[in-house]
């Protein structure tokens, strides 16, 4: 079954926020930023603004009538400066105007005053001042302390990982309608529509019902729309309700750079304790995350950090401390991966670093250390139905990854200045919100009298085909042609009390919502069909590929007549469903418990090829063996392992955040800020794992978001060990993204 | 141009005509006056192709597309010409591209699918080989966020396998009736010639001395859109003899309206230089390089520009033009400082010059950035030497991003002059370089980093013309 939507996407008809039609006397808004780090208001002057030609209102702090805070796990995030601004790109004021230049004109002319403190950008400098989020949270198994005397070798080092800009293509969006009766009606590219609802109506001081909240479809996201969509659909609110007319808000690219935030930065301490064999005996890290300015969710990123310290092996004494540090950057966000990936690029450092002291190939380390079913977390819960070793073998066998060794060493033999490298990269990553509260969906199914079938869930379709899923869920209930199903925007009056769309858990939760909803009308179609055959028992009723079934056999009945045969005997063709996955929970006060429903298992072969004379490098193949369980759609599955990859090797290699002394991002556009284009993706190899069966999974599929994008972490290790074939003393630094001048800096050093 | 005439166009299939600032850029013109939202909006300066459109003119008497990003491109550049937009590449059904994309699922938010199947289309009006290395090429100026563009190079692939033959070796006419019958394009692109050649010949202006001067506009209308919106401006492309490459003598000279493209594909220039195309391709991407000219890359007095480094390389020297006087200035010597030239305000550069290189001649060009392709250098560097057997006869090489101007390294130079070539060469030379230069920390790169990549670009340009020295020797 193919995208559902790809037929319009080819065609460039299908639908973003800023594609709508203009509703009658659409306005349009600008944001009015902080110039500086950290400072105190003196004064705001918006008059002159005012009265510009073309403007129709200036809004500010003053003007919100209800709370002027969207922070949600921790409410210390203004909508507007109010005293203090605490980034650069800060909303301070929000301008309306008949277009969107005269609006971007005008916020130029608005007078502000502040009075400059100092600021910080350095996660260790606020931990060192005091500066945090949360108290810091330590994840602990065995015993460190009697475990380094056992240790034959022990290692220390430091690890830092950079930010990464989303990119999603479709910029920050959001359309807001005043409707009767004071209320707001909002087309917003979020991830995250009851957050929008509940903060606009927190915003606005009414009733959440008096919010409604509609997203059709969204042009990327990757995390960056899951809190940090819901300022521009406050802003929009906020005006087109005091001015009662539509007013739409869409940031341009270098707005959205400089406003939004990002992945975040970490830095890290490590000790790690290894055996004469290689068998991991200890691991001690301090990580430093630096948050930003404002919670957002920093601490749940922060967490799930703390979760895949130990990435996809046993270690049996473990001791990890993690601090959320506040700083003076845009108060950085979820993205793909939501904190594992900085936790997985710490412990392959380690890895890497006391395999070059122990003379090892890192490989060695690694499959040595793998997990095994049974073994257990530092967080208490036990691998289950583990795939790791399989995956892993997998890659070695189906690649045969040691001829690739054999070749990629007579390589480096011949060649002078070009220097090839492998690296192996295994992930496991837990499923489910780390929040347990969250892991619940709902779907809302009618079935019309034609026949065709209508899903609403709280899934929010991003580019990730989880519209593609829950259709295909729905017509594999009912057994009829997919074509029949549609699966309609996400829409708050529709699916209430939604969780994002987020933690790669959108088809899993709504597709299971979906499909209880489709049973329970299932369960009454049957009913209506055993009456007509003038049974007793529904069991005997089957239907497949759209035709009705009486024990086994085929009847003249056709979904079309059963479906008017239900509805003209006053039986109910629409559902709702709820879904709450079972079994997980967390206790934060022992930090253990069983926060995942299962985990995702794969391992990939990674090859790079540096240009020593140069320090230009390309990422050669990733070749992979990935644990779908039973794919829901594997060209939906294929495709996310495919863009996660480069998406991960894009944070790995050139993408990289810089920042003026002052704290002003300097690569807030796409000429500064590069993410791979067509010619940096490597050839990629895709492999399901056979015969995984995941029950908890909707069809014993497993979620896939986000596991695929930390086999990029395997092109900073592999270009590392190329680097190492050209200068065996090569300086080893932990500091992601390699681009090309570390690599020549570091290849050159001394 | 403002307050001049109606900009006449055809835009799909139907002819239009338009009184809104010429300014504008066709983005801005599509989605909010036509509410053509099929063109999207990702940067709005060239960098991503969600706004990719085809722009068709007639050129020799024969109908030439070229995919444009729209978010650069001014409404007056339509005038006269054939805007191509995604809906009017579709049909009633997919059309071949669309379905290879279909078929490989390479769409998943949808956002970037319309730029590139309108890239694709490009590929077709314009390739001379059907190659899946040639479809990718054309993709080299969209950005894709989801897929990982592993199923796009699938369709790419797929759309390669399936081109016809009959295809590379068809004139312009012939090729799009090909691809009407094909159905990649619908069938009143058979009409355009005839439609085109029938609307109204674009009014020439006398240039004026108080009108911008703008050649492809592709960093203006990055730098300066707002106040490009209303302006007065000239546009240089549309002056025929600005956009020649001619050979005077023994001097080989290319006219400042010359774009990038018609540079990588002049028999004349790539005779000359035999890795001119692999050069080039590292110079933005297709759709900026059919845009972008040599003067436009000069002018812009960019320290990294790559033109300006290849150009300075050869020793060009420019010409200016005041309307009564013409004077021609040593390229060298035309870069005073950070952005400032030697050039009057009402000057206008013509042409840049450069002498046809002599036996014994080669050429080398070197850039380092953070992203291979469509990307701006860290550092770049270029080289031109004759030898006579082992001996230097003569040099120029240059180097940008590492000076607040695009250097030449006139004491490596003088250095190279008569010495004999060997790895104590090499290293002498790029040793002296080191002292020419004054690099700066910036988005692309600290001092150190700009320093170090240039004596590594010195040692890679003899690697590449005489592969001699090794590692050892060297270092």
């Amino acid at each position: 079954m193919k995208h559902v939507d790809i037929a319009m996407h080819v065609r460039g008809e299908s639908r973003f926020v800023d594609d709508e039609p203009a509703p009658e006397g659409l306005l349009h808004a600008a944001v009015f930023t902080s110039p500086v780090s950290h400072g105190k208001i003196r004064s705001l002057d918006v008059r002159r603004t005012r009265d510009m030609a073309g403007v129709h209102g200036v809004f500010t702090a003053a003007d919100i009538p209800g709370e002027n805070q969207i922070g949600n796990i921790i409410q210390d995030e203004p909508l507007l400066a109010e005293d203090y601004v605490h980034f650069i790109g800060q909303p301070v004021a929000l301008v309306v105007a008949e277009t969107p230049e005269i609006a971007r004109a005008a916020a130029q002319s608005i007078d502000i005053d502040i009075e400059e403190l100092p600021a910080i950008f350095d996660a260790r400098e606020a931990f060192a001042k005091g500066e945090l989020i949360a108290p810091p949270r330590t994840f602990s198994l065995g015993d460190t302390h009697a475990a380094w005397k056992k240790c034959e070798h022990i290692i220390e080092g430091r690890v830092d990982s950079g930010g990464q800009e989303h990119v999603y293509l479709e910029t920050q969006a959001s359309l807001a309608v005043p409707e009767e009766d004071r209320g707001i009606k909002l087309l917003s590219a979020t991830q995250s529509l009851s957050m929008v609802q509940k903060i606009v109506a927190r915003i606005l001081a009414l009733p959440m019902h008096k919010v409604e909240v509609d997203t059709l479809r969204l042009g990327g996201a990757f995390g960056g729309k899951e809190d940090q969509a819901t300022a521009w659909a406050g802003l929009a609110a906020l005006a087109a309700f005091k001015l009662d007319r539509p007013v739409k808000l869409v940031l341009r690219r270098d707005e959205d750079m400089r406003m939004t935030g990002k992945r975040h930065p970490y830095s890290s301490d490590f000790k790690i304790g290894l055996a004469k064999d290689g068998a991991i005996l200890a691991w001690e890290a301090q990580i430093f995350q630096n948050a930003g300015a404002a919670a957002d969710l920093s601490t749940a990123i922060l967490e799930r950090t703390l979760f895949h310290v130990t990435n996809s092996y046993f270690i049996p004494n473990v001791k990890v401390t993690a601090a959320s540090c506040r700083t003076n950057l845009p108060p950085n966000t979820a993205f793909r991966g939501f904190g594992g990936p900085q936790a997985m690029f710490l412990i392959e450092s380690a890895i890497f670093k006391a395999a070059a002291e122990m003379g090892l190939d890192p490989a060695v380390i690694q499959q040595k250390n793998l997990l095994d079913e049974g073994d257990q977390f530092p967080y208490g819960m036990r691998a289950k139905n583990c795939h790791a070793r399989p995956c892993w073998d997998g890659v070695e066998k189906k690649y045969d990854v040691k001829k690739r060794r054999t070749e990629i060493e007579q390589f480096n033999r011949e060649h002078e200045w070009r220097k090839k490298g492998l690296a192996m990269m295994p992930i496991c990553f837990g499923i489910s919100f780390t929040s347990t509260f969250l892991n619940q969906a709902s779907a809302l199914v009618h079935i019309y009298q034609d026949g065709t079938v209508s899903v609403s869930t709280a899934a929010v379709e991003m580019g990730q085909g989880v519209k593609t899923k829950i259709a295909g869920i729905a017509a594999r209930v009912f057994s009829i042609d997919p074509q029949r199903v549609r699966v309609e925007s996400s829409n708050t009056r529709r699916v209430a009390n939604m969780s994002p769309t987020a933690a790669s858990s959108g088809a899993d939760m709504n597709g299971h919502a979906t499909r209880l909803a489709c049973e329970d009308i299932l369960a009454r179609l049957k009913q209506r069909a055993a009456k007509h055959f003038d049974i007793d028992d529904p069991q005997a009723i089957d239907i497949r590929d759209e035709t009705v079934f009486l024990r086994d056999e085929k009847t003249d009945l056709h979904w079309d007549e059963l479906i008017t045969l239900t509805y003209m005997d006053r039986k109910s063709l629409s559902a709702q469903a709820h879904y709450a996955t079972p079994k997980i929970y967390f206790d934060k006060s022992k930090e253990k418990g069983e926060p995942f429903a299962y985990h995702v298992f794969g391992a990939a072969a990674v090859e790079a090829t540096v240009d020593c004379l140069r320090g230009a490098y390309e990422i050669d193949s990733v070749k992979l063996v990935h644990d779908v369980g039973e794919s829901l759609n594997p060209h939906v599955d294929r495709g996310q392992i495919e863009g996660g990859v480069v998406q991960g090797l894009g944070w790995m290699t050139i993408e990289e955040l810089m920042h003026s002394d002052n704290g002003k991002l300097l690569t807030d556009s796409l000429t500064t800020y590069k993410v791979p284009d067509i010619y940096s993706a490597p050839d990629i190899k895709v492999h399901f794992l056979q015969d995984s069966k995941n029950p908890p999974g909707p069809f014993y599929s497993k979620a896939i978001g986000e596991p695929p994008f930390m086999y990029g972490i395997g092109a900073y290790f592999a270009i590392l060990r190329a680097m190492k074939a050209f200068r065996k003393d090569v300086r080893l630094e932990f500091h992601s993204p390699m681009t090309p001048e570390k690599v020549l800096l570091a290849i050159y050093d001394g | 141009m403002a307050g001049s005439k109606a900009i006449e166009f055809i835009l799909n299939d139907k002819t239009v005509s338009e009184t809104l600032p010429p300014g504008m850029v066709v983005l801005d013109y599509l989605r909010r006056h036509r509410r053509m939202t099929g063109t999207k909006e990702g940067c709005r300066e060239g960098d991503c192709g969600a706004c990719m459109v085809l722009l068709g003119r007639i050129e020799e008497g024969r109908l030439r597309y070229r995919a444009v990003n729209s978010c650069l491109l001014p409404l007056a550049e339509l005038d006269g010409r054939h805007l191509v937009t995604i809906e009017g590449l579709n049909g009633d059904s997919l059309n071949p591209i669309q379905q290879a994309f279909f078929d490989e699922n390479a769409s998943q938010c949808g956002f970037c699918t319309p730029g590139m199947i309108v890239s694709l289309t490009g590929f077709y009006l314009n390739s001379d080989t059907f190659t899946s290395q040639q479809a990718v090429a054309a993709l080299d100026g969209n950005i894709c966020r989801c897929t990982g563009y592993t199923s796009i190079k699938r369709a790419a692939g797929l759309l390669a396998k399936q081109a016809d033959n009959n295809l590379a070796e068809s004139d312009v006419p012939r090729r799009i009736q090909l691809l009407v019958e094909q159905k990649i394009l619908p069938s009143w692109f058979l009409t355009i010639f005839d439609r085109l050649s029938e609307l109204q010949k674009p009014l020439e202006k006398e240039r004026s001395t108080t009108s911008l001067l703008v050649a492809g506009g592709t960093d203006l209308f990055v730098q300066k859109p707002e106040a490009l919106l209303d302006a007065d401006f000239q546009l240089l492309t549309r002056d025929k003899n600005l956009a020649e490459i001619k050979v005077e003598g023994d001097l080989c000279r290319i006219g400042a309206a010359v774009t990038v493209e018609q540079l990588q594909s002049s028999p004349l220039v790539n005779d000359m230089l035999p890795d001119l195309r692999d050069d080039l391709r590292l110079v933005s991407s297709t759709p900026i390089r059919s845009r972008a000219t040599v003067g436009g890359n000069i002018v812009n007095a960019s320290p990294i520009g790559d033109l300006t480094i290849w150009f300075l390389a050869l020793d060009a020297a420019v010409a200016l033009n005041d309307g009564v006087n013409r004077r021609i200035v040593a390229l060298k010597d035309f870069f005073l400082d950070y952005k400032k030239l030697d050039k009057k305000d009402d000057e206008l550069l013509e042409w840049v010059q450069f002498a046809i290189f002599q036996k014994g001649s080669r050429f080398n060009f070197e850039k380092v950035s953070k992203r291979t392709h469509l990307d701006i250098a860290s550092v770049n560097s270029a080289m031109l030497l004759r030898r006579d057997g082992d001996v230097i006869v003569d040099a120029g090489i240059s180097a940008g991003g590492v000076a607040p101007i695009p250097l030449t390294l006139s004491k490596t130079v003088d250095f190279l002059r008569g010495e004999k070539l060997s790895a104590q060469t090499v290293k002498k030379a790029a040793h002296i370089a080191q002292s020419e230069i004054s690099p700066i920390s910036d988005v692309r790169g600290s001092a150190q980093y700009k320093r170090l990549l240039l004596r590594q670009l010195i040692f890679a340009h003899f690697d590449v013309l005489f592969r001699e020295y090794s590692k050892e020797a060297l270092l």
